[in-house]
């Protein structure tokens, strides 16, 4: 099987995501190659993708265009010469817009929010969850190739194959229409400090049972630089404006995976489950008993966030 | 200026989804406007307020005719709607959805911008908006936090993993929005009595020039071959804060050893 993944690195840096995906390739198929629209160094990218078993990189600068959408005349182009049998997407911004981009272009179903691929023979076998999570489904694909699949950041590990840099190929420019004509004029990067949430081994949480946005600081980033992680949000607050969209964790945020996750008076609706429930290790401090959220956590505490969790930061603090 | 919105009608997120024996999610029951659509609704009206005139149109494809969500856009200030109601729409994927919404967006003519939702709650593939514009052969700024006109662009701030982007594209486009872009209003009496008369287009498949071969499930190309339940993770220790909470935390911490 030809299996292609749609790359994405920020600046010169290739995404977890798209290691994951490279990971997955390698396991259903037999040759592995990458795609990559961005204005990133191409050689430390096709080093990265090689390392993880991509024996080619095709790449395309965007300029100022976005660079999913105009990435899809390109790669519809390519399909028709290259025939591949799946092209794996990750569920990020950049990813879902090349994806619904091509399979128009392609007039091909598209299948998103993947948690497991594996082959069967001759046919795909995709695995999704709906309803926040709470039921699993598989399907078959019964389409002609190419198939067109995105997955969520954090269904696979991702691990080193150690290849040689691939080979870079820019592809051939084609029309993008009118998709061209989104133009960006201005990035805004927000500071981040810490680990990345989807990277740390530690995550704390915070949702609306902190009480208001100012007690976000002192007890859920307070608590997670004590722990060198990276701090995260329920949807409630992100909503409510206390905290950016960044920072959401669930169906429609991030997922994570960390050693340790840590929710400071969340609930646990599936929604928020669906995001962190892989963790290894969970902890909830929740002043509801009956919170869904205890349902998941190895360690829970029925208690209010504002007097354990400052008990629990003067503990941290006199050990260090 | 005209604008339109596409609205999903999906069944209530608080009572427990289920589905179908043919494995689609049941829809038969009341469904409602899906709460992520409130946003593009509110942010049509805002925009074709600012912009002095014009009107906003709902679009959406629902089973059974159904008008529920609908009423609840209109009754917000919407003029008028078009809704695709057909059998042969049963099992529709995100691409027949697009092709449904995109032909229907063209019925309704003279439309200067389209709104979407970023995701659906019930469906949540998130390729619709860029699906669309592919077909209209429209530029897209999708995942948007912020949307302005001027003129004859519409300006976005677009989510991205570091922060934003600021992206612009003339019109007309399709701009999908985030949820909490704007506050949604809530109805007035007046505005849900003036919905009951205002014009609902309800048309089929067919009206729309679609066939069978390219929508519904025929178009989804696909076969469900298993539904399970998620394996339940096991829930550990719970304790009851007497005020060592923090010292039972600390001892977890431990044995985890990240501390
Ligand atoms: C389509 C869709 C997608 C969604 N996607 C997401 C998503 O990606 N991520 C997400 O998180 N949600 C998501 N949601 C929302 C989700 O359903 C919940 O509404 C949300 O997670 C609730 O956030 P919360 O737990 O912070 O708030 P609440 O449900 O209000 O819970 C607050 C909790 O804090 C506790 N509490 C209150 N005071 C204290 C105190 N002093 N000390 C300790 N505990 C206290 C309460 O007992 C309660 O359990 C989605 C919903 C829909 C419909
Ligand atoms: N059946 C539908 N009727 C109207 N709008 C829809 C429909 N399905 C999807 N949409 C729009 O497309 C957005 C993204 O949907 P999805 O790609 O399914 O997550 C939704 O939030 C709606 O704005």
């Amino acid at each position: 099987m030809k299996v292609w993944v749609f790359a994405e690195a920020t600046d010169d840096k290739v995404t977890t995501a798209t290691l994951e995906l490279l990971t997955k390739a390698r396991e259903i198929g037999s040759e592995v190659e990458a795609i990559y629209s961005g204005s990133g160094d191409t050689a430390a990218i096709a080093a990265t993708v090689g390392s993880y078993g991509a024996t080619k990189l095709h790449t395309m600068d965007p300029g100022d265009g976005l660079p999913g959408q105009v990435a899809a005349a390109p790669i519809a182009a390519l399909v028709g010469t290259d025939n591949p049998d799946v092209i794996l997407f990750a569920q990020t911004y950049d990813g879902r817009d090349a994806l619904g981009r091509l399979s128009v272009r392609l007039d091909k179903p598209v299948l998103t929010n993947g948690m497991s691929l594996s082959v069967d023979g001759d046919s795909l076998l995709f695995g999704t969850a709906i309803f926040g999570g709470v039921v699993l489904v598989d399907v078959k694909l019964k389409d002609a190739a190419p198939a067109l699949i995105a997955i969520r950041p954090k269904s696979f590990a991702a691990e080193e194959s150690g290849g040689s840099a691939a080979e870079v190929v820019p592809l051939p420019a084609a029309d993008s229409g009118r998709a061209a004509e989104a133009r960006v004029l201005a990035r805004h990067v927000e500071e981040q400090q810490g680990p990345k949430l989807e990277e740390a081994t530690v995550v704390v949480s915070g949702g609306r049972g902190i009480g208001a946005a100012e007690n976000y600081e002192p007890l859920v980033e307070e608590l997670a630089k004590l722990l060198k992680g990276a701090w995260g949000a329920s949807r409630a607050i992100v909503d409510a404006g206390w905290v950016p969209y960044a920072l959401q964790v669930g169906q429609t945020g991030k997922t994570v995976k960390p050693k340790l996750y840590i929710a400071l008076g969340i609930s646990g609706a599936t929604q928020h489950l669906v995001g962190m429930k892989n963790s290894d290790n969970i902890v909830a401090v929740n002043k509801d008993g009956e919170a869904p959220i205890f349902s998941v956590a190895d360690l829970g505490i029925v208690g209010d966030v504002h007097k354990v969790v400052p008990a629990l930061i003067e503990l941290l603090k006199a050990k260090s | 200026m005209n604008v339109a919105v596409c609205v999903k009608q999906i069944p209530d997120p608080a009572v427990p989804g289920s589905l179908s024996a043919d494995h689609t999610l049941d829809r038969s029951g009341k469904l409602i406007l899906d709460e992520s659509d409130s946003y593009g609704v509110e942010m049509a009206l805002q925009l074709v307020d600012a912009a002095g005139g014009g009107e906003v149109t709902l679009i959406s494809m629902a089973p059974n005719e159904e008008v529920s969500g609908l009423r609840t856009a209109l009754a917000m200030g919407a003029a008028k709607a078009i809704l695709v109601s057909d059998p042969a729409l049963a099992g529709s994927d995100a691409l027949s959805t697009a092709k449904v919404l995109a032909k229907s967006i063209e019925r309704a003519g003279d439309i200067d911008l389209v709104l979407a939702a970023t995701e659906s709650s019930d469906g949540y593939t998130g390729t619709v908006p860029a699906q669309i514009a592919q077909l209209l052969d429209w530029p897209a700024l999708t995942f948007s936090k912020h949307v302005e006109i001027a003129d004859g662009k519409v300006k976005v701030q677009r989510q991205t993993e570091a922060g934003y982007d600021e992206v612009e594209a003339s019109l007309p486009a399709v701009v999908s929005v985030t949820a909490g872009v704007v506050e949604p209003r809530y109805p007035s009496f007046k505005g849900i009595m003036a919905a009951k008369n205002k014009p609902v287009d309800k048309v089929t498949a067919s009206d729309l020039g679609l066939e069978a071969s390219q929508v519904g499930w025929e178009g989804a190309r696909q076969e469900i071959t298993n539904v399970e339940q998620a394996p339940a993770r096991q829930a550990g220790e719970k304790f009851e804060d007497d005020g060592t909470g923090a010292e039972k935390l600390v001892a977890f911490l431990e044995q985890l050893k990240v501390v």
